[in-house]
């Protein structure tokens, strides 16, 4: 070493620093070991995920057990439960925009089978050497029915109105829950050796089916609950990197991060409750990308288990050129090739400031263009939105009682200069959401950049509220979908990327196709069918849709939903636009999207080139322990 | 082959159609003036702002379609942009519409005034104009109106202001704006001027087909257009052209509207205004070019009575079922939308496809009046019949017609000797009835013998008029025709000799009828289940065989089509006897007439029909399909070359004096 002939007091100056830093480090250190027997353990740490995730959350909906959507006695809806800002707030114009969208009454009531009845769900299918191997492994796992029932579904309109009918497909024989990245290798081994079948289960709130247990599936069925890898192994803060167990939750993830003064700023909708493996498997996209990126942009390393060893690149760095990225088969493969441990990700210091906005606009192509123009200039905020007529009125409905006649005398105030004095046609004019983060400078010299922008398309500012109220519909839109179904209203949300040229069109046809569809399959109500452009990008935009119509008088709802979503995405497909943005692929479309899989296995039988990358048999969402051929230098056996 | 409970459900004869009511009753009734000025608000395309002529024309100027072609046009010819984009102006001026209301109100007007004249009643189906008003306002509209007359533009767009419904922007021929003022009139109603033939030009082609995508996709107004490109002068439905109809497609197919209604409408008229004209046109007397001077000397016809006008409305068709899956909308999807690329083998089978379907919804809803049977009878006895003898031949062709599904203008209650009373009245001009017996009219010899071929060429005026009434009922006979005339050339009553021969000549006749492109199957099928119906024949097992009772009816068939048989049979014998190895196309015509006027004169050929040029292109349009004649370009100069021994096959196998050897046809 260069510096070995040096004096003594540098080398003294580094061992200091150097115990300095274990010293930090040491208690969140010991990667090696399990960690979570010592979290157990630990009292001070409360589990945001609990291996019985019932007694939190709904069997059979969305979220937490305490908290949901109601109309009370008085017809005014309200939400429960304490956990949000929500919790306790009377919606008064729910009820009407409720009734008047989807055509419901209060009077007519749908509710779910009351309560799980354990004894109408068939016994595990065992295979009892692996549970003798798992058992003498220390390795914790359930076959009560239960357990089962929770991890037996993503969040379908399908799935959850299955459930709420009391009807069960096929579902795991019983579920593990291992505790580190060394817990899935032996899982994983065992499942081989003996021949049963994992499905790896994060957050379980996919929406493309990749958690339903195939029917026909003969072998035992595994649910691998990651739930228990929750931590954060290690922060860096000179590469502004961190380590951390692919079973942690968005929000936990989240919020460790900011103790430490980091956030990852990936913030999905879904965040409360998926995990970060789940973003890997499904390409997921947060909500403010334009400042963090998408998870493809955020992740710097992954560590794969699969069938046939563990897969995971050498060494930490921000971009490689040695063929093609094997993190590019990781991410969207949905839990097909192999269940995703561990995950280094890029962090960022937490913003100075956030600030939300709003503008109002007179219709819906005057805010396209709008985006599209401020995705040109190259300038667009941490997050901005542009919904629909529809959703806007959606949005709408969902102002909390004001708690002074001031605030209600601003309000009418608002609408009359926007409506009269501006003359917008509150039938046509949409809202675009704004949210807006870093130095408190910066912020407001680029909000005001926003504005001038907005205010060349006719748009008007329309305030803080507004936006906040905008952002907080996506995160309570799964509540509210358990809310409609209780009266009849079945819906789900789908998405698209589209080019900029399209994002029009694509929103009319997509909309009247729902329409015209429904009518066409008896249908009695007319749907609500809305959309907002949800991400701008440089060469196109997220499209994201809610589709929801009253059901009554229809003999199979579900059916007559699936089919018409499958006519919108056929429609979306037509139009130019993607089979997603970041939901996955959807089941029962994926005939049409080719995956990796399809595309290698093609070039293989054409015998064009050598197969390169490790490819494994797979069924949707179901991690095979029957593996073929593989080709042992992109992946690292340790066993 | 299909079983018989399925034919009865595609049997035309219960096809339902709508009732028809008179418009023109109420006009008699009312002021001209008022009417004329009344409160005009028709509803539009989903509330659409309505927006002004010139709007679209900066709209067409600025789109990117026009700006890509434009740089790409300068590129290549080194053209500053701006001259170019100079060029695109003027085109647009020319081709542009200028609807302008106060013009509207003045034909109004006028139309009123001359239709009071001219027609008994214009009958409009009512349900199809409320189907209209209801389709203007979901989707963007294409009327496609048959074409048999000048007055068809005048109809519709007077029948859409009558209901305050939009009025259509009219894709019409440049050769009207050769008529100083009321080229601009028409302009100023709607109508818009396109290049008869723009083939290579790209400017033009870019200006004009932005400047119907445009209309079409801010659903601005109805485009108007007619598929058979030019006016019907047989009054047989022409081959569909499609060029615009794919320009209006491709709206759709790139997902700029959400569908496009189609509606066919049907115009039928009792006596076509330009009925002796077009004869003398189809004689070689080439057609006058339009001009105002012209115009007011057709004044005279005001003096005449032209029966009535039935206008039918039909159901709106909607681009995207038609679509739905037959065309894969994503391969739109791999290029920008403003870069025009020739479509697809797909998509071009597809508009064809679509094309001759419309035009076969107008040939189903055509009104007959009982003349049309009297005409087609009184063409089969050129030396005229007994007035009870045709009453009763015409009333089992009504029959007869009815259990083929025609749409007959006859009501129960009126005997059939006066329908036929009726239809003769109304045109004086083309029969006789003296006697108790009826003829064709043949002009009254004048002072001083007359050549010849100048006698001919009289009777044949007549005898092309009367066929043009004939005409519009082929379309009813068609199938079966082809049936019993394929027994009849067809060498067994195999079933699969008749349906090769009845393959064979569908293919012959496919320029002359509108017979949809690679339905012979179907085709076959269908007339199959209407003779069977009728009891003309009977299928065994293997054979189809005319039944005792069938025999009149199968041979009138084949004498109703014996003209074209003979007419396409006169023309390979020129060829074949009269030209050595090639002839200058232009020198075509003239040659089978002279030919056929040598013939007629001589007494080999008694058939007139022969003489009529379109029947002559016909035939030639056929003959360079079948590859019996090759053109070849040598500078300006076009010659056709024939091939003798396929033409003469072509003769023999009409007149079913040779087999079909081998035929390539698929087999049943």
């Amino acid at each position: 070493m260069a510096s070995s002939g040096h004096g003594s007091g540098r080398q003294e100056a580094a061992d200091r620093r150097l115990r300095l830093i274990a010293g930090h480090l040491h208690p969140r250190i010991a990667a090696s070991e399990c960690k979570a027997e010592a979290a157990e353990s630990d009292p001070v740490r409360a589990k945001t995920v609990p291996k019985r995730r019932q007694e939190v959350m709904k069997w059979n909906g969305w979220g937490y057990s305490d908290s949901r959507f109601l109309f009370n006695k008085k017809g005014q809806a309200e939400f429960t439960g304490r956990r949000y800002r929500l919790g306790g707030l009377i919606f008064p114009s729910l009820k009407d925009w409720f009734e008047s969208t989807f055509g419901a009454n209060l009077q007519h009531k749908s509710p779910p089978t009351a309560a799980l009845n354990s004894s109408a769900i068939t016994p595990p299918n065992l295979n009892e050497p692996f549970l003798q191997d798992l058992k003498s492994m220390g390795i914790p796992h359930s076959l009560e029915a239960e357990d089962r029932v929770f991890r037996a579904h993503g969040h379908c309109l399908h799935e959850i109105f299955a459930l709420r009918e009391g009807r069960f497909g096929r579902l795991p024989d019983m579920v593990v829950w291992p505790n580190c990245h060394d817990d899935v290798v032996k899982i994983v081994e065992l499942a081989c050796q003996h021949n049963a079948c994992l499905i790896p289960y994060g957050g379980g709130t996919s929406v493309s089916s990749a958690l339903e247990c195939p029917p026909d599936e003969m072998r035992s069925i595994v649910s691998l609950d990651t739930s228990q890898m929750n931590h954060i192994l290690w922060i860096d803060e000179k590469n502004l990197t961190a380590h951390v167990e692919a079973g942690i939750v968005g929000q936990e993830l989240e919020r460790l991060l900011n103790e430490s003064g980091f956030c990852t700023g990936h913030e999905p909708d879904s965040m409360e409750f998926s995990t970060l493996g789940g973003w890997v498997a499904t390409r997921a996209s947060g909500m403010k990308k334009n400042i963090y990126g998408n998870i493809e942009d955020l992740v710097v390393h992954i560590k794969m288990v699969t069938p046939r060893g563990v897969v995971e690149k050498s060494c930490q760095v921000p971009r490689m050129s040695t063929g093609p990225d094997i993190h590019h088969f990781i991410m969207g493969s949905e839990g097909t090739l192999g269940v995703v441990t561990e995950v280094t990700l890029k962090i960022r210091p937490l913003p100075e400031y956030q600030k939300y906005g709003s503008v109002v606009f007179p219709n819906f192509e005057q805010g396209v263009a709008c985006l599209r123009e401020v995705a040109k200039q190259r300038c667009a905020p941490a997050s901005i939105r542009l919904m629909d007529n529809a959703q806007f009125q959606f949005g709408h409905a969902l102002k909390p009682q004001v708690s002074s006649i001031f605030t209600s005398f601003l309000d009418g105030l608002k609408k009359f200069y926007i409506t009269k004095f501006k003359g917008f046609d509150t039938h046509r004019l949409c809202v675009a959401t704004l949210l807006f983060e870093g130095d408190r400078e910066k912020v407001l010299q680029h909000e005001k950049q926003v504005y001038d922008i907005a205010a060349k398309f006719g748009g008007l500012a329309a305030g803080e509220d507004n936006g906040q109220r905008g952002y907080m519909l996506t995160f309570v839109i799964a509540y509210l979908r358990d809310l409609g179904m209780d009266y009849y209203v079945i819906g789900e949300s789908f998405e698209t990327s589209v080019p900029w040229d399209r994002v029009l069109d694509l929103c009319r046809n997509v909309k009247e196709r729902i329409t015209r569809e429904c009518k066409e399959r008896g249908v009695q109500f007319p749907p609500m069918s809305t959309c907002r452009v949800t991400q701008t990008y440089d060469a196109g935009a997220c499209v994201y849709f809610y589709f929801a119509f009253n059901y009554r008088g229809l003999a199979d709802p579900v059916h007559v939903y699936e089919q018409v979503e499958h006519a919108a995405r056929e429609e979306i497909l037509a139009n130019g636009g993607s089979l997603s943005h970041h939901h996955g692929a959807p089941k029962p479309m994926s005939d049409t999207c080719e995956t990796t899989n399809q595309i290698a296995a093609y070039i293989q039988s054409h015998g064009l080139l050598r197969p390169r990358f490790l490819h494994l048999v797979v069924h949707d969402g179901v991690v095979d322990a029957k593996a073929t051929e593989d080709d042992e230098r992109l992946c690292r056996k340790r066993r | 082959m299909a079983s018989r409970t399925l034919y009865s459900q595609r049997d035309p004869a219960l096809k339902k159609r709508d009732d028809f009511e008179d418009i023109l009753e109420e006009r008699r009734n009312s002021s001209d003036l008022k009417y004329a000025l009344k409160c005009y608000m028709p509803v539009l395309y989903k509330g659409v702002t309505p927006c002004k002529p010139s709007m679209i024309k900066t709209m067409v100027l600025q789109s990117e379609q026009l700006r890509y072609v434009v740089t790409e046009l300068s590129k290549e010819t080194g053209e500053a942009t701006e001259v170019i984009q100079g060029e695109a102006l003027a085109i647009l001026e020319e081709m542009a519409h200028k609807l302008h209301l106060g013009t509207v109100r003045f034909f109004a007007y006028m139309l009123n005034k001359a239709f009071k004249v001219l027609y008994q009643r214009i009958r409009v189906n009512e349900d199809g104009i409320q189907r209209l008003q209801q389709a203007i306002q979901e989707h963007p509209l294409v009327l496609l109106p048959s074409h048999r007359s000048y007055m068809d533009f005048l109809i519709v767009s007077y029948l859409l202001y009558t209901n305050d419904l939009a009025l259509p922007v009219i894709a019409a021929g440049m050769d009207f704006l050769g008529m100083k003022f009321v080229g601009e009139m028409l302009r100023m109603s709607g109508a818009f001027f396109i290049r008869r033939s723009f083939g290579g030009d790209r400017l033009y082609w870019a200006v004009f087909s932005e400047y119907v995508k445009t209309i079409l996709r801010n659903g601005y107004a109805p485009i108007e257009f007619f598929l058979e490109g030019t006016r019907s002068r047989t009054c047989k439905s022409l081959t569909p052209k499609v060029g615009l109809l794919s320009i209006a497609m491709e709206p759709f197919f790139k997902g700029e509207v959400f569908d496009v209604s189609m509606v066919p409408i049907s115009i039928s008229y009792e006596r076509v205004l330009e009925e002796a004209l077009y004869a003398r046109e189809l004689l070689g007397v080439p057609k006058p070019k339009e001009s105002t001077s012209g115009l007011l000397k057709a004044r005279r016809i005001l003096s005449e009575d032209y029966g009535n006008i039935h206008v039918y409305f039909g159901q709106p068709v909607s681009l995207r079922s038609l679509a739905q899956g037959r065309i894969n909308r994503s391969q739109y999807n791999l290029m920008p939308r403003h870069i025009s690329r020739r479509p697809g083998e797909d998509v071009q089978v597809f508009v064809n496809d679509v094309a001759y379907k419309m035009v076969r919804l107008q040939e189903e809803s055509m009104v007959l009046r009982p003349w049309v049977l009297v005409a087609t009878i009184l063409l089969q006895n050129p030396h005229g019949v007994e007035a009870v003898w045709l009453a009763e031949q015409t009333a089992w062709l009504r029959g007869l017609a009815q259990a083929f599904g025609a749409f007959l203008d006859w009501p129960d209650h009126i005997s059939a000797s006066r329908a036929v009373a009726s239809g003769l009245a109304l045109h004086p001009n083309l029969v006789r009835a003296e006697r108790g017996r009826v003829r064709l009219a043949t002009e009254p010899k004048g002072p001083g013998a007359r050549a010849p071929e100048e006698d001919l060429f009289n009777h044949a005026v007549t005898v092309l008029s009367c066929a043009s009434y004939r005409n519009q009922v082929l379309h009813v006979f068609l199938r079966p025709a082809l049936l019993a005339m394929a027994m009849d050339v067809a060498p067994t009553s195999r079933k699969d000799d008749v349906y090769s021969c009845f393959g064979y000549l569908r293919d012959v006749f496919s320029n002359e009828f509108i017979l949809c492109p690679g339905a012979e199957v179907q085709d076959f099928d269908e007339a199959c289940f209407l003779l069977t119906k009728c009891s003309a024949i009977q299928i065994l097992k293997q054979d189809i065989v005319a039944t005792e009772r069938g025999r009149p009816t199968l041979s009138f068939l084949s004498a109703m089509f014996q003209p074209f048989l003979l007419g396409y049979q006169v023309v390979c014998r020129y060829l074949c006897e009269e030209v050595a190895e090639s002839l200058p196309e232009k020198s075509y015509v003239a040659g089978v007439r002279s030919y056929a006027v040598k013939r007629i004169l001589s007494g080999e050929l008694a058939c007139l029909e022969v003489l009529s040029s379109d029947l002559q292109k016909n035939v030639l349009a056929a003959l360079l399909r079948m590859g019996a004649l090759r053109k070849s370009k040598a500078g300006e100069l076009v010659t056709l070359r024939v091939n003798k021994s396929a033409i003469n096959t072509i003769e023999n196998t009409l007149g079913g004096r040779v087999s079909t050897q081998k035929p390539v046809l698929a087999r049943l």
